[in-house]
């Protein structure tokens, strides 16, 4: 059974419809790019599917939620579904540590020790173990991109979502986060990242979705997808990556 | 009274109602807090209707004058049967004035508190309630300081205005002193000068916070 | 609660609230446009001269803005006469609305002359302006454009506590409220209608300072100046 069902989806801000019947369907640890031009709907794609924005019509269900509950249903997916932001998000006014443990605390009732063991645990995993008791404006981009996966791994989701998290990072920054999604990847992690990085993509991602128009124009295995585009606009699109 | 001359005694009197200028101050920035923190959620709620009450609430407050909202207070609570004594009065009118403002600035506060803030706690399946204590409300409290400290000065200054009603408060003593004394000029500038020297030292410390807090960093 | 409202009796006091309207009017107008030209004097000059005429007008600008309204009106209205400047209730108000509002006024023009960029007066340099050229339109214009919304809340707030001056008899609206009430006894009836009607006041006061907001400076200076609130940072 796959871990992300999506089906027919549409999607309108006002008179503009920026998804036009989008399906897809994603397996246990698989990791899917969602490549495009800017507002050809990846990102909102993204977006829908831990419910921050709704859909006018279609179906989603994730890690075995249905998305169009209540509230409490919508809390019930999060817990499941983590998201990374492109601008990090963390909570400026508490510390890294803090930042990890909060949501497990009020969310799932986990003990302070045992919510200190996990955030231990996975900052270790992001590589910044030392920076427990830093804030983060004293933290580097990348640094601080590293806890935001970290803060969302602390909830043990199932499924991963990812919104152009290197595009706001210099190129060596960019680097030391995408080895960090790789490692998680490799480690059985279900993934969806919507992502500029076509090398990542094509290395890290079994299937890339190539998003035009609010539709689903290409799709494939990242190999066959990158290596012989069908469309004209994907090759297009590839051309003008390699720069 | 059997004043004088402004002298000693006359200025004790002063110092003596200045306490209850500070207490007047003190029941409405409390009082006012309390209220205008719910008026700022309402205004920031989810539901529409309750966003345009509050909204019209604090337009209303800040439409009219403090004058009128004492003298509504103090003839509308004995009008509902109560005989009360100024303080009372006093306290509602300023609690009522101070919250209307306290509101719109903490809505502003709130709303600083930047929109994305909001979607990383909400993504983390935190309630709306959890989201503001833990996440929103703690980053708000640190831009509102400045503000508040400064609107505190004008509750200050807008206590004299019960002296109205006859609540012998710093204004109003000077009065007293003056109708004993005959010299206005004199009582009303020491009167003036115990003003300042409370309102002064408030109106640096807002603009000290304000610095530290554009200096600062986000924490 | 037994009692009965009665507005029918504020008609027959028609001339009375009329006569108050008009005098919180035009005390409010005389004193935004005297109070407002002496903001900009004295922030300019402040701005100009450094040094003592700086430190004068700061503290004077410190001196209003720390001390009720209330007690600057005593001073005027019952301190000069023993100096010997008597002045009426009227006048007593208007230079305390005056006196006051020039200097939240001060404050206001000076925050938005110190927001202006050097490198626009280095632009007017450029362009052989004269000095008093890059003042009027590079320096006090922009500045003022920028902070006019403050402005006008200020201005609303002096015309609502215009009401205090009714401490020093002048008999303006809420003298006139007080003055039926003490005829009639139906003091919420009067200050309920009383408080609408410096409600709408406030409104109109707003409307029209957006509108002259829009003519003097464009359509997007108006807009903040319906929705802004008053400045309450000290």
């Amino acid at each position: 059974m796959p871990e992300v069902v999506v089906e027919n989806v549409h999607k309108s801000f006002g008179a503009l419809e920026v998804l036009k019947g989008v399906s897809l369907s994603v397996g246990r640890g698989e990791v899917f790019a969602l490549i495009g031009r800017s507002g050809s709907g990846k990102s909102t794609l993204l977006r829908c599917m831990n419910g921050l924005e709704k859909i006018n019509s279609g179906r989603i269900e994730i890690a075995g939620h249905a998305l169009g509950g209540d509230a409490k249903a919508l809390r019930k997916l999060r817990t499941d579904v983590g998201i990374v932001f492109q601008s990090y998000n963390l909570f400026p006014h508490l510390t890294v540590g803090e930042n990890i443990m909060l949501a497990p605390r009020i969310v799932k009732d986990v003990a302070k020790p045992k919510a200190r063991e996990v955030a231990r645990e996975v900052l270790q995993l992001v590589g910044l173990s030392e920076k427990f008791d830093s804030y983060p404006d004293q933290l580097s981009g990348g640094q601080q991109q590293r806890v935001a996966i970290a803060r969302s791994l602390a909830m043990r989701p199932k499924v991963m979502l990812f919104d152009e998290v290197t595009s706001a990072l210099d190129p060596e920054l960019t680097e030391e986060v995408l080895m960090v999604m790789e490692q998680l990847a490799r480690d059985g992690m279900t993934m969806i990242l919507v992502t500029h990085e076509m090398g990542f993509a094509r290395r890290v991602a079994t299937q890339t979705i190539f998003m035009h128009k609010g539709k689903i124009w290409e799709r494939g295995p990242s190999a066959t997808l990158f290596a012989d585009p069908q469309t004209p606009e994907l090759r297009q699109f590839v051309k003008s990556d390699v720069k | 009274m059997t004043l004088k001359t402004f002298g000693f005694d006359q200025f004790g009197f002063l110092i003596f109602s200045l306490q209850w200028t500070i207490l007047l101050t003190v029941i409405a920035l409390i009082g006012g807090g309390l209220l205008g923190f719910a008026v700022a959620l309402a205004r920031t709620a989810q539901l529409k209707p309750v966003r345009i009450a509050a909204a019209t609430y604090i337009q209303v407050i800040q439409g009219i004058p403090v004058l009128m909202i004492l003298f509504l207070s103090y003839y509308g609570l004995s009008l509902a049967g109560f005989e009360l004594p100024p303080l009372v009065a006093a306290g509602a009118s300023m609690t009522i004035y101070a919250s209307g403002y306290l509101a719109e600035i903490w809505r502003g506060c709130i709303q600083a508190v930047p929109k994305q803030q909001w979607e990383a706690s909400e993504s983390l399946a935190m309630t709306r309630l959890q989201q503001y204590r833990y996440v929103i409300l703690p980053q708000a409290i640190r831009i509102s300081l400045p503000p508040t400290v400064g609107f505190a000065v004008q509750v200050v200054k807008n206590t004299s205005i019960t002296s109205i009603i006859g609540f012998v408060e710093l204004a109003r003593a000077g009065q007293l002193i003056n109708n004993a004394t005959f010299q206005p000029f004199r009582v009303f500038l020491a009167v003036a000068a115990l003003y300042f020297v409370v309102c002064y030292p408030l109106s640096q410390l807002s603009r000290l916070l304000e610095r530290r807090l554009h200096a600062g960093s986000s924490r | 609660m037994s009692y009965t409202f009665q507005f029918g009796v504020l008609a027959q006091y028609q001339d009375q609230i009329l006569s108050g309207i008009c005098l919180t009017i035009k005390i409010s107008v005389l004193s935004i446009v005297l109070g407002c030209a002496a903001g900009i004097v004295l922030s300019s000059i402040r701005s100009i001269w450094g040094g003592t005429v700086r430190f004068l007008v700061d503290a004077y600008v410190e001196i209003i803005r720390n001390t009720p309204f209330l007690v600057q009106l005593f001073i005027v209205y019952f301190g000069l006469p023993g100096l010997g400047l008597r002045v009426g209730a009227d006048t007593a108000a208007l230079i305390g609305m005056t006196i006051n509002l020039a200097a939240y006024s001060t404050e206001i023009i000076r925050a938005g002359i110190e927001a202006v960029h050097k490198s626009q007066i280095e632009a007017g340099e450029a362009l052989g302006f004269t000095r008093f050229q890059i003042y009027r339109h590079v320096i006090i214009v922009p500045a003022i454009a920028k902070v006019y919304p403050a402005l006008c809340s200020q201005f609303v707030l002096m015309m609502l506590a215009s009401s205090i001056c009714s401490a020093i008899s002048t008999q303006e609206l809420a003298a006139s409220a007080a003055f039926i009430e003490s005829q009639t006894y139906r003091s919420f009836e009067i200050y309920i209608a009383v408080t609408l009607i410096y409600l709408v006041l406030a409104l109109a006061l707003r409307a029209v300072l957006a509108v002259v907001g829009m003519w003097l400076f464009g359509r997007r200076v108006a807009r903040r100046t319906m929705t802004a609130l008053p400045e309450v940072q000290a």
